[in-house]
C-alpha cells in the first residue's frame, strides 16, 4: 500500500494553503497572490486526488488507503479511508474547488483573502467528511463545515444574507446535534466509533429505530428532504455564486452519503421498516417542489427547488435497496453535483453582468451570447434528464431500482421528470429565447475565456457521463454490492421470523 | 507528638501557606509603600500565584491528607487548583491596563484576589463541611469587596451590595443544610456522612437540598442565578472577568466533591435535583441571553447556561461524568478569559463601551481580534472542531451512558438556541459595517486572547493531555 498518508494530504493541503494566505498582506499584491495561492492549492489537491483515483482498486469492496492514529483516547481514533462509495465524492469535491476559485476571480472584490481562506477551509472539512472512518471524526468534519459556509453566505451574500445564514446555520445544527447523541448511544452500545467495525455490528432493534431517526434528522436537513428544505432556497439565493455551487454540488451530498454510509448498513431493520416514510417524503419532494419551482421568479430559487426535487430521486433510489437504486442514487448525486454546479455558474455569469437574478429581466440572450446559450442548454437538458446527458442515467437507474420494489412510488416519481422538463425549459425559454427587447441587454457580452475554462469541463463531463457512465458506476460497484449483501444478510432473521 | 511530626502533616498545605503568607507580606508592602507600589504588587501577586502553582506541582503524587482528613490533595484537587490559580493570575494581568486608565490603581485589588484564591484552594481541597464552609467564606468575602471596588460608581456599589446580601443568604442556607446533615448523620466529614447516609432518610434529604441551594448560588445555577446578570454588569469589567472564571471553577469543585464523596448512597435523590438545575440553567441561559445588548449581561447568561451544561456531567454521577465536568470547566475557563480579554479592549476615547453593537465591523478594523473572538464564540456555541465542542461532547457522552436521554436531548436543543446569540455577535463583527476602531489593545490582553483563542482552535489536534488529566482527576474521587 501507500507509504505516505495520501488521504490526510488531500484533506489538509487546502488548510495549509489557507494558513499561507492568512499571512499575506492585505494590499493589491496580497489579494493577487491570495487568488493564485488558492488556485494552485486546489489544483494540487485535485492532482493528488487523481493519484488516489489511479491507485484505487475498484475490484475491492474494502476500505483502502487506511490511516489510523490515537486521538481522543480510548477507542476514538483518527481514522481515514475510502471505498467505492466515498471516493467519487472526494474527487467531485477536489474537482469543483478550482472551478469555484476561478469563478470567483473577478466576482469577489471585497475581502478576497478571507474569501479564499473560507473556501480552502471548507474543502478540508468536506474532504475530511468523506474520508473519515470514525464517527466522532466524521461528525467533527461534518459540523465544522457550518462555520466557513455561515461566513461565506453572511459576508459575501446578497441583501437578505443575515437571515439566510442564520437559518442555514441553526437548521443544520439542530439536525446534527441529535445525530451526535445517537453517535454517543452507539458508542456505548458497540464500544467503538470505528466505522468499519460498526458496519458489522448488530444493533438492537430499539436503538436502531431511535438512532435511525436521529440520523434522519441530520441528513434530511442536509439533503434537504421535504419538509426540511426551506433553508435551502434562502441560502442559495443569498450566497455568492461559488457558495451556491459548493452548497448544491457537495454539501447536499453529505446527506445522501450519510444515508449510504450509516443508515442503511448500520440500521438495516429500521431502514427496512421505515422505508415507506422515505418514499413518501421523496415523492412529495419530487412532485411538490417541482411545482413550486414552476412559479419562481428568481433563477437561483428555481434551481434550488429543482435540487430538492432531484435529491428526492436520490433518497428514493437509496431506500429502494436494490443494486440499481443505490448505484443510481450515487450516480444521480455525482451528476447533480456537476449539473447544478454548472447551472449556478451559468446564473452567476449573467448576474455578474446585470446584477439581477430576476427571470423577467432577461430574454433573447441567444442573440448576443451564443456560446452561453449553448452551455446553458446542455445543463438545462441534463437537469431535465434527457437521454445522452448524465442526468438521465441517475434518474433512470433510481426509477427502475424503485420500480422493482414499489411500482406506485416509481410511477409517481416519473411525474416529476415531466414537471422538471416544464420548469427547466420554461426558464431556458424565458432567459435565452424570444426577442432581445430589454435595452439593458443590448450590450451584454458573451462568456469570456475565464468563464469558458470554468464551464467547458462541466459540459464535457455532462455529456461523457451521459453516454458512457461506466467509470463512475465501476468505481462504486464492488462497494455497493457488498452493501447490498450485508443488508440482505442482516435482514434474514427478520424475514425468517415473518415466514414462520 | 513533636513539632516535626506536626510540620510533616502541613506539607500538603504548602501552596496555601505560601499564598497566605505572601498575601500578608504584600499587604504590608502596600500599606507602607507609596502610590507607585500598586503596580509592583500586581506583578508580585501574579508571581505568588504562579509560585503556588509550581509548589502544588512539586508536591508528592498520590492522595495527601492533612488536618485529620478534612484537607485532601488528590488529583481532583490538583487539577482544579491549577485552573483556579490560572484564572486568578490571568484576571490580575487583565486588570492592569484597566486600572491605569480608570485611575483605579489600588494595591488592595490584587491582594484581595490572592486571598480569594486562597479560599478557593481550601474549598477545592475541603473534605468536611466545616472546612468547606471556611473555604467558601474566605473565597466569598474578598469577592464582595472587589465587586464594589469602584467606590464612586453607583452601579458597582449596588452590585457589591446585592452580591453580599444574596451571598450571605445563600451561605446561611448552606450552613443550615450542613447543620441538618450533621444532625442526622452525627459527623461532618464527607466519608463519615457517606457511611451514615447509605440509606438516606427524609431529614438528610432536607439538609441536602439546603446544601445544594448554597452550591447553586456559587456556581450561579438556576434558580439561584438572579444575582449574576446584575453583578456582572455592575462590577468593574476586570472584576467581572475574574468572577466569571476562577470562583466558578472552585464552586463547581465544591459541588462535585461534596455530592460525589458524601452522598453516593442516595444518588437517585440528588440526581433529580441536579437534572432539574441543569435543565433550568441551560434553558434560561439560552433563552434569556437572546435579548441582551450589554455584552457583560450577555456573558452572565452565557455563564449560567455553561454551568447547566457542566452540571450534566455531575447529574450522570459517574467517573465519566466528573471527567466531563472537569474538561468542561477547563475549556470554559479559556473561553471566558479570552472573551473578556476582548471585552476589556473595547475602549474608545469616550471610555469603555459595553453594548454588543459597538463591536460592529470589528472584522474590518481589527481582523485578528475579530477572528479569535469569533472562534471563541463558535467554541462557546459548541461547534466542532473547536474546544467547546469537546467540552459538551464529554458531558453528553456521560449522560447518554447513564441513560439520561431526556436531559441530553434538552441539552443539545438548548445548545442550538444558545448558538443564536453567539452567532449574533459574530454577525455584528463580520457582516455589519465598521464603526470607529477601538484604542490599541494592550499587550497583556493580546497575549491572553491569542493564547485562549489558539487553545480553542487547536485543541482538537492534541486533546490527549487535558482529557487524560481530567480522567485521572475524576477517578481519584471514586
Amino acid at each position: 500500500m501507500t507509504s505516505w498518508p495520501i488521504l490526510s494530504v488531500i484533506t489538509f493541503l487546502p488548510l495549509a494553503g489557507a494558513l499561507f494566505i492568512a499571512f499575506l498582506n492585505e494590499d493589491e499584491a496580497g489579494v493577487h497572490n491570495a487568488r493564485w495561492v488558492a488556485l494552485w492549492t486546489t489544483l494540487a489537491t485535485f492532482a493528488i486526488s487523481l493519484i488516489l483515483l489511479w491507485r484505487f482498486d475498484p475490484s475491492s469492496a474494502e476500505f483502502q488507503f487506511l490511516e489510523k492514529r490515537p486521538w481522543l483516547g480510548g477507542t476514538i481514533t483518527y481514522s481515514m479511508g475510502v471505498d467505492g462509495i466515498s471516493l467519487p465524492f472526494v474527487i467531485l469535491t477536489t474537482a469543483l474547488l478550482p472551478i469555484c476559485i476561478v469563478a470567483s476571480w473577478t466576482a469577489i472584490q471585497r475581502r478576497v483573502r478571507e474569501y479564499m481562506i473560507a473556501f480552502l477551509v471548507l474543502e478540508t472539512l468536506m474532504v475530511g467528511t468523506f474520508c473519515a472512518l470514525d464517527l466522532v471524526l466524521f461528525y467533527l468534519f461534518f459540523e465544522g463545515g457550518l462555520i466557513p459556509m455561515f461566513l461565506i453566505i453572511g459576508v459575501w451574500g446578497g441583501p437578505r444574507r443575515v437571515y439566510a445564514s442564520f437559518k442555514f446555520f441553526l437548521y443544520t445544527l439542530l439536525g446534527s446535534v441529535l445525530m451526535l447523541l445517537a453517535i454517543m448511544a452507539m458508542y456505548w452500545q458497540a464500544g467503538t466509533t470505528d466505522i468499519p467495525m460498526l458496519l458489522h455490528h448488530a444493533f438492537p432493534r430499539n436503538l436502531q429505530t431511535w438512532a435511525w431517526f436521529a440520523f434522519l434528522a441530520s441528513f434530511a436537513v442536509k439533503m434537504p428532504m421535504w419538509p426540511f428544505h426551506t433553508w435551502l432556497p434562502d441560502a442559495h439565493v443569498e450566497a455568492p455564486t461559488a457558495g451556491s455551487v459548493i452548497l448544491a454540488a457537495i454539501l447536499l451530498k453529505l446527506g445522501g452519503y450519510g444515508f449510504l454510509r450509516f443508515s442503511l448498513p448500520m440500521f438495516p431493520d429500521a431502514s427496512q421498516s421505515l422505508a415507506p416514510l422515505i418514499y413518501a417524503m421523496s415523492i412529495v419532494a419530487i412532485v411538490y417542489t417541482s411545482l413550486v419551482a414552476l412559479v419562481q421568479e428568481d433563477m437561483k430559487k428555481l434551481i434550488a427547488y429543482s435540487s430538492v426535487a432531484h435529491m428526492g430521486f436520490v433518497t428514493m433510489g437509496i431506500f429502494a435497496m436494490t443494486a440499481q437504486g443505490v448505484a443510481g442514487g450515487i450516480f444521480q448525486m455525482i451528476s447533480h453535483g456537476i449539473v447544478s454546479a454548472a447551472l449556478f455558474l451559468c446564473v452567476g455569469v449573467v448576474y455578474d453582468r446585470m446584477h439581477t437574478r430576476e427571470i423577467a429581466a432577461y430574454g433573447g440572450l441567444v442573440n448576443r451570447m451564443p456560446l452561453y446559450a449553448f452551455a446553458f442548454m446542455v445543463f438545462t437538458l441534463a437537469n431535465v434528464g434527457l437521454p445522452g446527458t448524465s442526468g438521465f442515467v441517475g434518474e433512470f437507474l433510481t426509477l427502475i431500482g424503485t420500480f422493482r420494489v414499489n411500482t406506485w412510488v416509481a410511477t409517481l416519481a416519473t411525474l416529476g421528470t415531466i414537471l422538471s422538463a416544464a420548469y427547466a425549459l420554461w426558464l431556458y425559454r424565458k432567459v435565452i429565447f424570444g426577442k432581445l427587447q430589454k435595452p439593458s441587454l443590448f450590450n451584454i457580452r458573451d462568456i469570456g475565456w475565464r468563464e469558458m475554462v470554468v464551464l467547458a469541463p462541466l459540459v464535457i463531463l455532462t455529456i461523457v457521463f451521459g453516454i458512457y457512465p461506466k467509470p463512475v458506476l465501476d468505481i462504486s460497484a464492488a462497494s455497493v454490492a457488498q452493501l447490498m449483501d450485508n443488508y440482505q444478510h442482516a435482514l434474514e432473521p427478520i424475514k425468517a421470523a415473518m415466514a414462520r | 507528638m513533636n513539632a516535626a511530626a506536626h510540620m510533616s502533616t502541613l506539607y500538603p498545605l504548602l501552596p496555601e501557606i505560601v499564598l497566605g503568607l505572601g498575601a500578608m507580606a504584600l499587604l504590608m508592602l502596600g500599606a507602607y509603600g507609596d502610590a507607585r507600589t500598586a503596580r509592583v504588587i500586581d506583578g508580585l501577586a501574579i508571581a505568588l500565584l504562579i509560585a503556588a502553582g509550581v509548589i502544588l506541582y512539586l508536591l508528592p503524587a498520590g492522595k495527601l491528607v492533612s488536618f485529620n482528613g478534612s484537607f485532601v490533595v488528590d488529583n481532583f484537587a490538583r487539577f482544579l487548583k491549577i485552573l483556579a490559580l490560572t484564572g486568578s493570575a490571568v484576571a490580575i494581568a487583565m486588570s492592569l491596563d484597566y486600572a491605569k486608565h480608570e485611575r483605579q490603581q489600588r494595591f488592595e485589588y490584587s491582594i484581595l484576589i490572592v486571598l480569594s484564591t486562597l479560599g478557593m484552594m481550601m474549598l477545592i481541597s475541603a473534605a468536611d463541611l466545616i472546612a468547606l464552609y471556611l473555604g467558601l467564606e474566605l473565597m466569598s468575602l474578598p469577592l464582595y469587596v472587589v465587586a464594589a471596588s469602584h467606590r464612586d460608581s453607583l452601579r458597582a456599589t449596588e452590585a457589591g451590595l446585592k452580591y453580599f446580601v444574596l451571598g450571605a443568604l445563600s451561605s446561611g442556607m448552606l450552613l443550615y443544610g450542613a447543620s441538618l446533615v450533621y444532625g442526622f448523620t452525627g459527623t461532618v466529614s464527607f466519608a463519615g456522612i457517606a457511611q451514615a447516609a447509605a440509606h438516606g432518610g427524609i431529614g438528610l434529604i432536607f439538609g441536602l437540598v439546603f446544601l445544594f441551594a448554597g452550591f447553586c448560588f456559587k456556581v450561579s445555577a438556576v434558580p439561584f442565578h438572579m444575582w449574576t446578570p446584575d453583578v456582572y454588569e455592575g462590577a468593574p469589567t476586570p472584576v467581572t472577568a475574574f468572577f466569571a472564571a476562577a470562583p466558578k471553577v472552585a464552586g463547581m469543585a465544591m459541588f462535585v466533591r461534596a455530592t460525589i464523596v458524601a452522598f453516593p448512597g442516595i444518588t437517585a435523590q440528588w440526581q433529580q435535583i441536579v437534572v432539574f438545575v441543569a435543565i433550568a440553567s441551560m434553558l434560561l441561559g439560552s433563552f434569556a441571553a437572546i435579548g441582551q445588548r450589554n455584552i457583560k449581561r450577555l456573558m452572565a447568561y452565557s455563564s449560567i447556561g455553561h454551568m447547566g451544561f457542566a452540571l450534566i456531567g455531575l447529574a450522570a454521577g459517574t467517573a465519566e461524568g466528573v471527567q466531563g465536568v472537569l474538561v468542561y470547566m477547563a475549556i470554559y475557563l479559556t473561553m471566558t478569559l479570552g472573551v473578556f480579554a476582548v471585552i476589556l479592549s473595547m475602549r474608545r476615547s469616550t471610555g469603555m463601551v459595553e453594548t454588543i453593537d459597538q463591536l460592529s465591523g470589528l472584522a474590518r478594523t481589527n481582523p485578528t481580534t475579530a477572528f479569535f473572538m469569533a472562534m471563541l464564540l463558535f467554541s462557546m456555541a459548541g461547534i466542532p472542531p473547536l474546544a467547546g465542542f469537546f467540552a459538551k461532547f464529554y458531558v453528553f457522552l456521560a449522560a447518554i451512558k447513564a441513560g439520561l436521554y431526556i436531559l441530553a436531548v434538552i441539552g443539545v436543543v438548548a445548545s442550538v438556541v444558545g448558538a443564536y446569540y453567539y452567532l449574533l455577535i459574530i454577525k455584528i463583527m463580520y457582516f455589519d459595517d465598521a464603526v470607529e476602531s477601538f484604542y490599541p489593545t494592550p499587550v497583556e490582553l493580546k497575549v491572553v486572547l491569542a493564547v485562549c483563542g489558539l487553545f480553542n482552535v487547536l485543541f482538537f489536534l492534541y486533546p490527549g493531555p487535558l482529557v487524560g488529566a481530567a480522567s485521572a482527576a475524576a477517578r481519584s474521587l471514586f
